[in-house]
C-alpha cells in the first residue's frame, strides 16, 4: 500500500471532480490542450489484468502502462467546472461533476493565507428572486383597451442627463406665442433604456470589447436602436476616441482614473462628443471592494491602454480626492461637465447600499442641476474580479433600492430630476426584458447590464460557482483574458451578433409588455401595473399583494 | 365609458340643452348622474359676474358651517339662489338636502387686492370649505369662482333634470358656456367629486376616457400646488396639468398638448423648435397621458377647446351654427342640439390637435 498523508489535497476536495470513462476516449488530447486551468493532465497508470486462460482457474497477471486523462491534485490547477473538456471532447468521455463535499473553501485560505479572490457573482442564494415574484397584472382591457404591440408605434427612450424642474426651465413667450428656450439646459440624451454596462478592456479580452462596441455600433447604425456601452475603467482605443463611434460610448471614470491619460489627450481630437460620463464611485457586487485586475491580465496591450505596468491593479475602493458629496459634485461633476463644455452629461455610479437614499437626496437637491443620471448597482451583478467575501457577503439587492429612491423623489415631488438607472443581476435568468419593464414600473428610468452581455458572449459561469474565474486570466472562452490563444476562441462577428439578437428580441418583448398596459411611452414609476406574490415584497415596494 | 359635451353659444343657454345633448347618447354612458358647470353666467347672476359664486350640495348643518365660515372670513353675500326643487316620487335621484349657489362679495380687506391675491383667496376659502363639510359628508364645494356655476348629482340624468326642472328653460339660471356630463365614476367608488367636470380657478375639463399614467400622474401633481388635491377619478390628472400649464407656467394652451401626448422623439428631432419641446417632454415627463381620451376643457377666459390622447382613440365631434357651437362625444347629441346645421361643416378633431372655439365663436385648429 502506497503512503499517503491525509493533508494532502486529492480532487475529492476540490469543487469539481472530472468524470472519465476511459473506454470512450480516444486520446486525441483535446480536452488537455483546451482545459486554460490545467486543471486534467496525461498519466500513464499501471494496470493489473489477472486472466485465466484454462477451464479452471488458473490465475494469471498481466501489467500495463495505459496512457489516460486525469485530475490534477493541485490548489492551483483544480477544476472550475467549466465544461470545456466535455465541449471539446468527440466521445462525450470526459465532464466535471459538482463535488458537494468540497473543502475547498478552508483549503485554499489554509494552503494561501490570503483571501479568496475569484470572478464576480454572488453565489451564496439560489432562493427565488424579487423580481419573480412580481407580476405585470394591470392588464388593460375594456375601457381603455390595450395596444397592439405590432401595429402601434412605442417610445422606447429613457433620459440620460440632468433634467430640471418645470419652473426652472429657461423658456419665455416669443410675440408670436412660442415657447422658447433662451438659455442653455444641462444636455441630456434619450437613449435605449438597457445600457450596456460598464466593462473594461483589461477585464475583458480586447476581442470581447471590440464584439460589444461592434454590436453597439451595428444596433445604432443598423438597427435604429440608441443603445449606448459604458467603457468601464479602463480606457478607450484611440482609434475609437477619435472617431464617429464615440458617441455611442459613455467614458467611464473610477477611483483609478485608468486610460484617462489617452482619453484626455485625444480631447482635442475628438470629432464627436461621448455619449455622456459616468463616475463610479461603488460597484454592487463587491461594494468596498474597489476595481482589481490581476497581474496576471495585464498585458503589454492593457498596460499601454491604462498607462501603467505589469502589477496588480486595484482601483481603490473610494475615491481618495473625495470626502463629502457635496464637494464631489463641485469638483468631480463640475470639473467633468466643464471639461466637455456642458455639452456631455455626466452621471454617478453607486453601490446599493442603506445610505443610497441619502446619497440620491444630496444630489438630487444640488443646486447646481450637473449631476446627469444616478447609476445605482445591486449585489446581484458583477463581472469582474473580486475578494470572495465581498462578492458573497457584502451590497445590498437592488429592487427595493431603487424603489426607496424613486420614492424619495416622489416625496420631493423631484422624479424624473435625476434620471435613475438600476442593475445588479437583472436578466439572471436570461429574461431582462421582464426585469427591466418590471424596474422601470418600480421607478427605474433604465437599465444597465453587464454579466448578461457576458453570457451572451458564451460565458459557461454560474451562480453555483462554476468557472467564476474572470479574475485568473484563464477565461475558457475568452472573455475575461489577454492570451491570445484564449481569446481566439472568440469569435468576435459571432458575439456581436449575438448581442445584437438578443436586443432585438429584448425590444420586441419590451413592446409586449408595453402592449397590455396600455403604454406608447415608458410606465416608469407606474407601479400600479405591478402587483406581488409576496406580501413582503408589496409591503416593501408599496405595490399591490395578490394570491 | 363616458360621453361629454359641451355648448357654447353668443346666446345665454339653459341647461336644458345640455341635458338634450347628452341623453341622445345615453347608450353610451350609463345615466349614473349628471354633472355640469355653467361659465359666463346669466340670468340672475348675469349682474355679479366679477364676484365669486359658491356651488354647493349640503346638509343644514354643512349650510350653516360653511356660511359661518365665509362670513368669519369677511365674505359678504350679495345673492342667493335656491334651485327649485321637484322631489317626485319614484326619482331616481340621490339628493342632498340643499343646493345652494351664493354669490359673494370680497371680504374688505381685500377691496385693494390684486386679481392674483383675490384668487388664492377663493381657492383656499374652497378648500378649507370643502375640508370642513367633509366630516359625514356635510357637503360637497364644487366651485367658489366668479361666473361659474357647477351641479352634480348621482342618478338618472332624466330625474335629476326633473327634480331640478331643468327640463323646462328659462331666463334665470343660464350660461354662455355649459359643459356636461352623464355619468358618475363607476370604475372606483360612487363619490360626487369623481364626475367630472373638474373645476379649479377658471378652468375646466371633462373627459371620456381613461388615463393610464395616472398614478405617474398623482405622484407627481401632489406636489406642484396645493388645490390639486382629491384625484377621486384618473381625469381629474387633466385638469389639474391644464392647469399648471396655462396658469402656472404661463404657457400658451397649444403647448398643453405637448405635455401630454409629446410628439414621437422621431417626429420630434424634425422639428425646428425641437430643442424647446425636448426640454418640454424632459420636465414635464409625469405629466404625460396615456390611454384612450378625449378632453373638453374651458379657460378663464371661457374658451373653450378640446383635444384627444396620440392615438384618437375616444371620439369628438364639433357642430356650429351662426350663434352657437357644440362639442359631443356622438354625433346624435349634436343633431339634438343644433337640427338644422350644415352638417358639412362638421369637425372631427385628430389625433394631433387641439381645437379651441373662442368668444366670437371662432374656430382655430391647431396642429401639435
Amino acid at each position: 500500500m502506497e503512503t499517503m498523508n491525509v493533508q494532502s489535497v486529492t480532487p475529492n476536495d476540490m469543487p469539481w471532480k472530472i468524470r472519465y470513462d476511459a473506454s470512450r476516449c480516444t486520446l486525441c488530447g483535446s480536452c488537455v490542450a483546451a482545459c486554460s486551468f490545467r486543471a486534467i493532465e496525461c498519466k500513464v497508470e499501471r494496470r493489473r489484468m489477472v486472466f485465466s486462460e484454462t477451464e479452471l482457474p488458473e490465475p494469471k497477471q498481466r501489467f500495463s502502462a495505459v496512457p489516460v486523462i486525469r485530475q490534477v491534485k493541485s490548489i492551483k490547477h483544480y477544476c472550475r467546472g467549466c465544461g470545456i473538456c466535455e465541449k471539446v471532447c468527440p466521445n462525450e468521455a470526459i465532464r466535471p461533476e459538482r463535488n458537494i463535499d468540497t473543502r475547498h473553501p478552508v483549503l485554499i485560505r489554509c494552503l494561501h493565507g490570503e483571501a479568496i479572490k475569484r470572478g464576480g457573482r454572488k453565489n451564496l442564494e439560489a432562493v427565488m428572486r424579487t423580481l419573480d415574484k412580481i407580476r405585470v397584472a394591470r392588464i388593460s382591457q375594456m375601457t381603455d383597451p390595450s395596444l397592439d404591440a405590432q401595429r402601434h408605434s412605442f417610445d422606447l427612450l429613457a433620459p440620460f442627463g440632468r433634467i430640471l424642474p418645470p419652473k426652472k426651465l429657461p423658456m419665455g413667450v416669443t410675440p408670436e406665442g412660442l415657447l422658447e428656450v433662451n438659455r442653455q439646459t444641462p444636455p441630456v440624451r434619450w437613449v435605449y433604456p438597457v445600457i450596456i454596462g460598464d466593462m473594461s478592456i483589461g477585464a475583458l479580452s480586447w476581442r470581447m470589447w471590440e464584439a460589444v462596441a461592434m454590436a453597439t455600433a451595428y444596433l445604432n447604425e443598423e438597427c435604429g436602436l440608441p443603445v449606448r456601452m459604458c467603457s468601464g475603467e479602463g480606457g478607450v482605443p484611440v482609434r475609437l476616441l477619435k472617431s464617429k463611434y464615440l458617441k455611442y460610448m459613455i467614458l467611464q471614470i473610477a477611483s483609478g482614473h485608468f486610460g484617462w491619460n489617452r482619453i484626455a489627450k485625444a480631447m482635442p481630437h475628438m470629432i464627436e462628443d461621448p455619449a455622456g460620463i459616468l463616475i463610479k464611485i461603488g460597484q454592487g457586487a463587491k461594494p468596498g471592494d474597489g476595481g482589481l485586475l490581476m497581474a496576471a491580465k495585464v498585458a503589454e496591450h492593457i498596460q499601454a491602454i491604462r498607462g501603467v505596468p505589469k502589477a496588480d491593479l486595484l482601483s481603490p475602493p473610494n475615491h481618495q480626492g473625495l470626502y463629502s458629496i457635496e464637494e464631489s459634485v463641485q469638483k468631480m461633476f463640475l470639473s467633468f461637465n466643464a471639461a466637455f463644455k456642458f455639452r456631455v452629461p455626466v452621471a454617478i455610479k453607486v453601490a446599493a447600499s442603506a445610505t443610497s437614499v441619502s446619497v440620491f437626496n444630496n444630489l438630487v437637491r444640488d443646486p447646481y442641476n450637473i449631476v446627469g443620471g444616478f447609476f445605482l448597482d445591486g449585489i446581484d451583478g458583477g463581472t469582474g474580479a473580486a475578494h470572495e467575501v465581498s462578492l458573497d457577503h457584502t451590497g445590498h439587492p437592488i429592487v427595493s433600492k431603487l424603489r426607496d429612491c424613486y420614492l424619495a423623489a416622489v416625496a420631493q415631488g423631484r422624479q424624473g430630476q435625476i434620471p435613475l438607472w438600476a442593475a445588479g443581476g437583472l436578466g439572471k435568468t436570461g429574461d431582462l426584458a421582464a426585469d427591466a419593464f418590471k424596474m422601470i414600473c418600480l421607478g427605474a428610468n433604465g437599465v444597465f447590464t453587464g454579466k448578461l452581455i457576458l453570457q451572451m458572449a458564451g460565458c459557461v459561469g454560474n451562480e453555483m460557482g462554476r468557472c467564476n474565474a474572470c479574475n485568473t486570466g484563464m477565461c475558457p472562452v475568452g472573455i475575461t483574458t489577454q492570451e491570445p490563444a484564449l481569446v481566439h476562441r472568440l469569435d468576435v462577428e459571432r458575439v456581436a451578433q449575438n448581442i445584437v439578437n438578443y436586443f432585438l428580441a429584448m425590444d420586441q418583448e419590451l413592446k409586449k409588455l408595453m402592449a397590455p398596459i396600455g403604454n406608447s411611452s415608458l410606465p416608469v414609476g407606474r407601479a400600479d401595473a405591478l402587483a406581488a406574490i409576496d406580501r413582503g415584497v408589496a409591503e416593501k415596494l408599496q405595490i399591490q399583494y395578490v394570491c | 365609458m363616458c360621453r361629454i359635451g359641451a355648448i357654447k353659444s353668443r346666446n345665454f343657454v339653459h341647461p336644458s340643452q345640455a341635458l338634450l345633448l347628452m341623453q341622445s347618447q345615453q347608450k353610451g354612458h350609463d345615466n349614473s348622474g349628471f354633472a355640469m358647470v355653467m361659465h359666463d353666467l346669466g340670468g340672475i347672476f348675469a349682474h355679479h359676474k366679477h364676484l365669486p359664486t359658491l356651488s354647493m350640495a349640503c346638509t343644514d348643518e354643512g349650510l350653516k358651517l360653511a356660511e359661518d365660515m365665509l362670513h368669519a372670513a369677511g365674505f359678504q353675500r350679495v345673492l342667493q339662489w335656491v334651485p327649485e326643487t321637484n322631489p317626485q316620487p319614484g326619482l331616481d335621484i340621490n339628493a342632498m338636502p340643499n343646493y345652494v349657489f351664493e354669490t359673494f362679495d370680497y371680504p374688505k380687506y381685500f377691496k385693494s387686492a390684486t386679481q392674483q391675491e383675490k384668487e388664492n383667496l377663493l381657492l383656499d376659502m374652497r378648500l378649507k370649505l370643502r375640508a370642513a363639510l367633509e366630516k359625514d359628508e356635510q357637503g360637497f364645494v364644487y366651485s367658489f369662482w366668479p361666473d361659474v356655476a357647477t351641479l352634480k348629482e348621482i342618478g338618472d340624468p332624466r330625474d335629476i333634470g326633473t327634480y331640478f326642472n331643468l327640463h323646462e328653460p328659462d331666463g334665470k339660471f343660464t350660461a354662455r358656456v355649459i359643459t356636461a356630463q352623464c355619468r358618475q365614476n363607476t370604475n372606483y367608488d360612487i363619490v360626487r367629486y369623481a364626475a367630472h367636470p373638474f373645476f379649479l380657478q377658471g378652468y375646466t375639463a371633462l373627459a371620456n376616457g381613461e388615463n393610464t399614467f395616472y398614478l405617474k400622474n398623482v405622484e407627481f401633481q401632489r406636489k406642484l400646488h396645493p388645490g390639486y388635491i382629491g384625484f377621486e377619478s384618473d381625469s381629474q390628472c387633466f385638469l389639474y396639468t391644464l392647469h399648471y400649464v396655462h396658469r402656472e407656467l404661463g404657457w400658451p394652451l397649444s403647448y398643453y398638448k405637448h405635455v401630454i401626448t409629446p410628439l414621437p422623439f422621431e417626429e420630434l428631432e424634425q422639428r425646428d423648435d425641437r430643442e424647446t419641446l425636448l426640454a418640454i417632454r424632459q420636465s414635464l415627463a409625469h405629466l404625460e397621458i396615456n390611454g384612450p381620451n378625449t378632453i373638453i376643457g374651458v379657460l378663464p377666459d371661457s374658451t373653450l377647446f378640446t383635444c384627444c390622447d396620440a392615438k384618437k382613440l375616444r371620439p369628438i365631434v364639433i357642430g356650429r351654427t351662426e350663434d352657437t357651437v357644440v362639442f359631443s362625444s356622438e354625433v346624435c347629441g349634436i343633431n339634438e342640439v343644433l337640427p338644422d346645421r350644415d352638417w358639412e361643416c362638421d369637425i372631427y378633431p385628430n389625433e394631433r390637435e387641439i381645437v379651441t372655439v373662442g368668444n366670437e365663436l371662432e374656430v382655430q385648429r391647431w396642429k401639435q
